[in-house]
């Protein structure tokens, strides 16, 4: 089915996050649409399947002109979006998920949507159960139900939204499999991705967005170098590997046992000296948030001992961790790191963990915000409200509450939603922080950031817990192998 | 079985009816991602209707009208503070209860300890004489038997059909039923008030069958036991009902107890049910049950689960907002 966008205009307050994009895509083909984050891809593709409204702009669908008010409309047009973040209902059973909202009918005929449901699964050899609970599904699983469900209602153009982060690598190949099929069938794939490889591998066409306009078009075969320059205006620079020396032992784990709610990983022994940067890599629940939450004395091992700086660890509070120079940093800047409605300045006063008198000095705390402000670039006031920060300057926000001496530090995602120039900035802070002999522990869905910015690189795979890999030796492929499942001892 | 512990249950079955309404009305309310905190106003200032407009009109039905309708208008306001003008949902809802509890002891007044009219006793033909049943399920009257059939119905509704899956859907994660063509808020703004129409029937069953007339706080409480048989019975219909039906049992208990046991203090008897509650409440959500339901195979776990688990409508309280 052929889809053109014309002028597409939208803004979210003064972000323009798409500023005047046209797009066309043939019928039978897979359509790239590639951008680093915040690009605008994803407010894109919501205008185009009904979620968001546009602001001006027109879409043409089969050539005539259409209005798409709700995603009910975009679906009566054939376009069937999968969202980056699975809209899907995991409290609900499998075909529960499948039957909600098809139609308005009164009855459900769940009989004859399981036959349905079931055929459709063995068609694309999705394995699949229609009276499992959805939460007990992988987020591949979520996916490829996803897929069935629009396709059963009718979909004739399918977005994906980012589908190959979080899924395993026989999942993804799976994924292309079925996307090339539904393109055969004379389907029109939309596919969104801030991955060159993935759209290298798998598109006929690509557009490339940056800041929410389009900054060219490319038939296959496609060039790396191009894409790139089109992604990020400039090749990107080899990425320096800083030569920090390393030193003492910080963090040391003897036959560790970490219990966790799906399963326990077992046996862990490693050490982490000063300087040191220790990736983790692996599907989101696969064990790494448990191992940083044991790093950093929040989670206490059912057996083993945890040294820090020769000390044991285990059984100390988190107040007298936080005291011996530890910090956690993570994913969930406003859920777990900062304080919703709270201002910059009195997240200073907060975090003074040295000078606490009985009544808040307020002018001091505004004139601590405003050097913190200057000193780590963030765009806001020392009276802004924290959650008005976009996620680069909450991030730098956090940065700058760090205490500045510190041991280890353990981050979750320490780039995740950040636009490239901001997590440039974020890695460059910590490389002063490494110079100072602090140890860094973090956690990435992004192979490649572990690859650059760790020096040795341990990967978790459903509880267990393989590597070390060294970081200059490896490769994204091997490390998704890992992840994948299939774990290999490296000496 | 003997006579009295038969008459004992009927009165049981028949006491429960009001919770039953309003448990069931709170649930299809909660379902659907909202939370009306002003049950315990609401039943009162409906009960108060009722009773006034069946005493002056001399129509029970019309006494239900009125109570169903300022059950419903007390949740519209609830339904736009919270969905339209996105306030907070418990502190409208606690304000409304305070409000409401008011209104009824100052627009009541006049029809303090008024005789009025009652809804009659209809055993139903054939069913009443079968054998235990009968004597507890069918010699009731038709606002008893009208709760049989909303927790049959709202179970269906819920669980059967496919506008209740929608209902499950705008609850546990709005984003995605809108993303599936739902319009979150107004399906949201419906149960609102479908449930607080509900509420308001329960009102005028106290006043006008269960605890016949009119006083100052003639239903206080109930509303507020309510809103505890709701997460009790883990937001499905019929746990709900089982838990009316579980406090009008404790209750019951209870007062035969104080005939059995003269000494104890009448106020133990009285408090018992609540502190009954709370015990179950507890062996129904904590690691017990969880360690006994290991011992199930996987599939039957699954629906056993699904069965007596209380989890919340994920996304319950928060408010929707479309892009
Ligand atoms: N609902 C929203 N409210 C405010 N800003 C938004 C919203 N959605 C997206 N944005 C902003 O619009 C820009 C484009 O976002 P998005 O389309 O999600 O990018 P992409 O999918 O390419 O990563 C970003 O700067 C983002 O912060
Ligand atoms: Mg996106």
């Amino acid at each position: 089915m052929q889809i053109e966008l014309r002028n597409i205009h939208k803004h979210f307050g003064p972000v323009r996050a798409n500023d005047g994009i046209s797009l066309r895509v043939q019928s039978g083909t897979i359509h790239g649409l590639l951008g680093e984050n915040g690009a605008g891809k994803s407010t894109l593709m919501k205008i185009l399947s009904g979620y968001l409204s546009l602001d001006s702009g027109q879409i043409l669908v089969k050539g005539r002109p259409v209005s798409i008010q709700s995603p009910a409309q975009g679906i009566r047009h054939g376009i069937g979006m999968l969202h980056q973040d699975p809209l899907d209902f995991p409290a609900m059973r499998v075909l529960d998920n499948f039957l909600l909202g098809r139609g308005s009918r009164l009855r459900q005929h769940r009989a004859r949507a399981k036959t349905e449901l079931l055929q459709l699964a063995d068609r694309f050899g999705f394995p699949m159960d229609p009276e499992e609970m959805l939460s007990t599904l992988s987020i591949g699983e979520r996916q490829q139900l996803e897929i069935l469900r629009l396709i059963s209602l009718g979909a004739e153009t399918l977005i994906l939204d980012e589908p190959t982060t979080g899924i395993s690598t026989p999942q993804k190949v799976q994924l292309f499999a079925t996307l090339h099929r539904l393109a055969a069938e004379g389907r029109s794939v939309i596919f969104v991705s801030h991955k060159l490889e993935d759209a290298e591998e798998l598109c006929h066409r690509v557009t490339v967005l940056r800041h929410g306009r389009v900054s060219g078009e490319i038939e296959a075969p496609f060039q790396s170098a191009q894409l790139v320059r089109l992604m990020f205006g400039q090749d990107l620079p080899p990425s320096e590997r800083a030569t920090i020396p390393t030193g003492q032992p910080v963090l040391q784990l003897d036959h560790v046992t970490l219990p966790g709610p799906r399963f326990s990983i077992p046996n862990i022994s490693m050490t982490i000296r000063a300087g040191e940067v220790i990736g983790l890599a692996g599907i989101e629940g696969s064990g790494q948030r448990l191992f940083l939450h044991a790093c950093v004395g929040l989670v206490r091992p059912s057996s083993g001992q945890i040294l820090l700086d020769g000390q044991d660890m285990v059984g100390q509070s988190y107040h007298h961790l936080l005291k011996s120079g530890m910090a956690f940093l993570p994913a969930n800047r406003l859920e777990e790191g900062l304080v919703e409605g709270l201002t910059l300045a009195e997240h200073c006063i907060l975090t003074d963990r040295e000078n606490m008198p009985f009544f808040v000095r307020w002018s001091e705390a505004r004139e601590k915000a405003r050097q913190k402000i200057s000193e780590y670039n963030i765009q806001g006031t020392p009276d802004s409200p924290i959650e008005s920060l976009s996620g680069g300057n909450q991030q730098r926000a956090l940065l700058s509450l760090l205490p500045s001496h510190l041991r280890l530090l353990a981050l979750e995602h320490p780039t995740r939603g950040l636009d490239v120039e901001s997590a440039r900035w974020v890695w460059d802070m910590l490389q002063q922080r490494r110079r100072q002999g602090t140890a860094i522990v973090f956690t990435s869905a992004d192979l490649d950031e572990i690859r650059e910015r760790s020096e040795r690189i341990y990967v978790f795979s459903g509880g267990n817990l393989s590597g070390p890999v060294d970081a200059t030796e490896t490769s994204t492929t091997e490390l998704g192998m890992m992840i994948g499942g299939k774990a290999y001892e490296i000496a | 079985m003997n006579n009295e512990l038969l008459r004992t249950l009927a009165t049981v079955v028949a006491v429960s009816a009001p919770l039953v309404y309003a448990g069931i009305g709170e649930t299809l309310t909660e379902k659907a991602g909202v939370i009306n905190l002003s049950l315990d106003g609401s039943i009162l200032l409906s009960a108060m209707g009722a009773f006034a407009t069946a005493y002056l009109t001399g129509s029970l039905f019309w006494g239900f009208v009125v109570a169903a309708l300022i059950g419903a208008a007390v949740a519209a306001l609830i339904a736009f503070a919270s969905i339209s003008l996105r306030q907070d949902q418990v502190a409208v809802g606690f304000v409304l209860t305070l409000l409401c509890a008011d209104l009824s002891s100052f627009l009541g007044n006049p029809f303090v300890h008024k005789p009025g009219p009652a809804i009659p006793n209809m055993p139903i033909p054939i069913l009443k004489d079968l054998p235990i049943v009968g004597p507890i399920l069918f010699s009731q009257d038709l606002v008893v038997y009208g709760s049989f059939l909303l927790i049959l119905l709202s179970w269906l509704w819920t669980f059967k059909t496919q506008p209740g899956l929608r209902l499950q859907g705008i609850g546990e994660r709005p984003e995605a039923a809108f993303a599936r063509g739902t319009n979150v808020n107004r399906l949201r703004f419906f149960y609102t008030v479908l449930g607080g129409a509900l509420v308001g029937i329960a009102g005028a069953a106290y006043s006008l069958d269960i605890k016949l007339g009119w006083s100052h706080n003639h239903t206080a409480g109930n509303g507020w036991i309510a809103l505890a048989i709701v997460i009790f019975g883990g937001w499905h219909p019929l746990r709900v009902a089982f838990g009316a039906y579980l406090f009008g049992g404790l209750k019951a208990l209870g007062s035969v107890m104080q005939r059995v046991a003269p000494g104890v203090p009448t106020q133990i008897f009285q408090a018992a049910p609540f502190a009954l509650m709370i015990v179950a409440l507890l062996l129904v959500s904590g690691n017990v049950l969880d360690r006994l339901l290991a011992y199930l195979p996987r599939r039957t776990r699954q629906r056993v689960t699904s069965l007596v688990r209380s989890s919340p409508p994920a996304a319950l309280g928060k408010p929707f907002v479309e892009e």
